[in-house]
């Protein structure tokens, strides 16, 4: 299937790396609410092919019963739902002390509906439509989010290292010069390392715009910032995962 | 019934209850004045007759009963004192002087302060009133002195004539006035009710009668009109968004589907299915984009960001766009300045803000030359107002097309082919109408300087 074949680029990092860090656990489990099958049959599918194990609700009642009584790695929860909110799901589990990783998707776009489900508990709040690579990125970044420890002030990743406090980059122990935004830039990168990490996500996390720039912009970041780290070395670092976004990880 | 609902009209109702009070409070005033000047005529006529008393008392002391006699007689023919009241008597009541024929029955007994009428006989006519003191003296004697308390009488009815007086001639002006009053303003709010009652009949058009007095009711008019105004740009808008839909998504869904269509046609072949859904994703990307850009300018128009509003530092604002920006233009052999001068704010939407300097930004990139140079600018102008600038070297926009390009979907002919939703600037445009701000395209010499000029902050 070229499907299958499409969904093996997008998912070539994350999962990858959660294989290896994972061996010998099951496999993650991710919960989808979504009423519309169709839709929710496609994203089981590709999040099937991304080695996750995947779970469907098709109403708000099943699911908040499926996400009470089984573990899972992650949700993915629609708004808009026969008989209930996914917000209000959200609400009920998080009062519970239910503290599982949680993306919202919504077709109402907007700042103040993604606060909205931020508040409500949500860690993450995607539009509809939205692209399965950026979901995908998203969701990896959320179950990162779970395992990273809190209190880092040096980030290291292969032979880079980027120290919080004195706000400085060296790679294999020279000093790497950068702006102050193409430090933030990195700095996320190096806390989603060996994930796929999209524009949009960089947009929000980085300048906090929510809308979509001309794409360009934030691909001539990201070559300046990958001159500036792979010039002098012969294995490059930071890629470009083509239809989906960057990725930053240890040369093997 | 016009008599009817002039009667129920909220004006003639405060009339009716401003008259009630008005008619109150000459009910009290005059009471008031009633009240004191009665008491100052009594009191002058007690003093009067306690003088009179002190006389006769004197000429009793000096020269007995007769000489008492004498000055009654004298008194009560005095044409001076008409007013005084005399009365000396037996021990069995019969006169022996004075003014009186005969002595009152309210003023048997005691001596003390009495009230009394007199009536006369000749000429008949209504009683007097009058008031008086009176003495028992030795031997039997009663005195009364006393004065005639007519003119009390006739002020009170003065007073009591004056209050109907009043009372009728306040309830006549404040019924007429209130009729003429309420009449007027119902015309004037049924001139206001026609007019609302035809645009819910479908006109549209229909504005409210502004007589030109710059009263209460034109500017209620005006508003209204004003408030009409804004509808019917947001309608326009509407229909203009439903037609700019049907012109830039119709053509590219369709587009899509004819190519979805025909490679079904063709024989089945994995390469060339995989190639047109690519390209089928990437025109619904397109599609996606340009209905995103309708739908920020959708949001910026409706104004319901306006509650949201917080203040934003424009300098930091630029900063960052400038940030996101720089390495773009470098990569097109542009330089792009910032700069910052003072501390420009302003009450805005983060969101909108960032993406106009965005939008203008990218406008600015795509059509200025290599070598070019694009200056984007946050400062405060001489009156506090905040102003964002981003000027560029490219080809500029002649005047008669600068009002047309902030329109939805306006792209100039000879950049039809660059890339674009074209709503760049009409996104720009609907975010400066939700803040207030002043939109200038302008000719910087060579190319395009565009100017956001917010309003005035509030003092705080």
């Amino acid at each position: 299937m070229r499907f299958r074949a499409r969904l093996r680029i997008y998912c070539a990092t994350g999962v990858a790396a959660a294989g290896r860090m994972g061996c010998g656990l099951t496999r993650m489990r991710i919960l989808i609410i979504e009423d519309d099958a169709e839709a929710a049959a496609f994203l089981a599918k590709g999040l099937k092919e991304c080695g996750f194990a995947v779970d469907h609700a098709a109403n708000g009642p099943d699911g908040l019963h499926l996400a009470t009584t089984e573990p899972y790695g992650a949700m993915i929860v629609d708004r808009m739902l026969p008989g209930m909110d996914g917000l209000h799901i959200v609400e009920l589990l998080r009062k519970e002390g239910n503290a599982t990783p949680v993306l919202i998707l919504s077709a109402m776009d907007g700042v103040d509906e993604r606060v909205k489900g931020l508040r409500a508990g949500g860690d993450d709040y995607l539009t509809k439509p939205y692209a399965f690579s950026e979901l995908h990125a998203r969701l990896e970044a959320l179950l990162r989010r779970g395992r990273s420890a809190p209190a880092e002030t040096t980030l290291r990743v292969g032979d880079l290292a980027l120290d919080l406090l004195s706000r400085s980059v060296t790679r294999a122990g020279r000093p790497i010069d950068l702006l102050p935004r193409e430090f933030q830039i990195l700095e996320f990168l190096m806390r989603h390392s060996g994930q796929v990490v999209t524009r949009t996500m960089l947009l929000e996390q980085v300048w906090n715009y929510h809308f979509d720039p001309k794409t360009g912009v934030i691909d001539v970041q990201i070559s300046r910032l990958r001159q500036k780290l792979d010039k002098d070395f012969d294995k490059p670092m930071l890629q470009t995962v083509r239809g989906a976004g960057y990725c930053l990880r240890a040369p093997d | 019934m016009p008599q009817i609902r002039l009667l129920r009209t909220s004006t003639f109702r405060y009339a009716v209850l401003y008259m009630a009070v008005f008619g109150l409070s000459v009910c009290g005033l005059l009471g008031f004045v009633y009240w004191s000047t009665v008491g100052v005529i009594e009191a002058q006529s007690d003093a009067t007759i306690e003088a009179e008393i002190t006389g006769l008392e004197e000429r009793y002391r000096a020269r007995g009963l007769f000489g008492l006699v004498e000055v009654i007689r004298a008194r009560s023919t005095d044409e001076v004192s008409e007013r005084g009241i005399y009365l000396l008597t037996d021990p069995l009541m019969n006169p022996l002087a004075g003014n009186l024929t005969r002595w009152p029955d309210e003023a048997r007994g005691d001596p003390r302060w009495v009230d009394f009428r007199i009536q006369h006989a000749d000429p008949p006519g209504a009683p007097q009133i009058a008031r008086a003191r009176t003495f028992a003296l030795q031997g039997g004697f009663h005195l009364l002195v006393g004065r005639d308390m007519t003119e009390r009488a006739e002020f009170r009815d003065t007073m009591f004539d004056a209050l109907i007086w009043a009372l009728a001639i306040t309830a006549a002006l404040g019924l007429g006035g209130g009729l003429l009053l309420s009449r007027n303003f119902l015309h004037r709010l049924d001139a206001i009710n026609e007019g609302s009652q035809a645009i819910l009949h479908g006109d549209l058009t229909q504005r409210m009668p502004v007589s030109g007095s710059g009263d209460e009711y034109d500017r209620l008019a005006q508003n209204l009109n004003e408030m009409l105004d804004q509808i019917s740009r947001l309608m326009e808008g509407m229909r203009g968004v439903a037609n700019d839909i049907a012109h830039d998504l119709r053509s590219p869904i369709s587009r899509l589907r004819s190519r979805l269509e025909v490679t079904l046609m063709d024989e089945a072949d994995p390469a060339k299915y995989r190639a047109a859904l690519e390209k089928t994703i990437e025109e619904a990307d397109a599609v996606l984009e340009t209905f995103n850009a309708l739908l920020a300018i959708a949001l910026a128009e409706s104004g319901a960001l306006r509650k949201s509003f917080e203040r934003l530092d424009l300098g930091a604002l630029v900063g960052d766009a400038a940030e996101l920006y720089q390495a773009a233009a470098e990569e097109l052999g542009q330089k792009l300045d910032v700069s910052v001068a003072g501390t420009p704010a302003a009450m805005g939407d983060r969101n909108l803000l960032s993406q106009s300097i965005a939008n203008l930004l990218d406008n600015a990139l795509k059509h200025t030359p290599a070598g070019g140079a694009i200056r984007l600018a946050a400062r405060t102008d001489m009156d506090g107002r905040a102003e964002i600038v981003v000027s560029d070297t490219g080809p500029g926009i002649p005047p008669e097309e600068r009002t047309r390009v902030l329109e939805r979907f306006a792209r100039l002919d000879n950049s039809r082919s660059t890339r674009g939703s074209g709503l760049g600037l009409s996104q720009v445009a609907a975010t400066a109408r939700l803040h207030d701000a002043d939109l200038t395209l302008e000719d910087a010499c060579p190319g395009l300087r565009v100017l956001l000029r917010f309003p005035a902050p509030r003092p705080a």
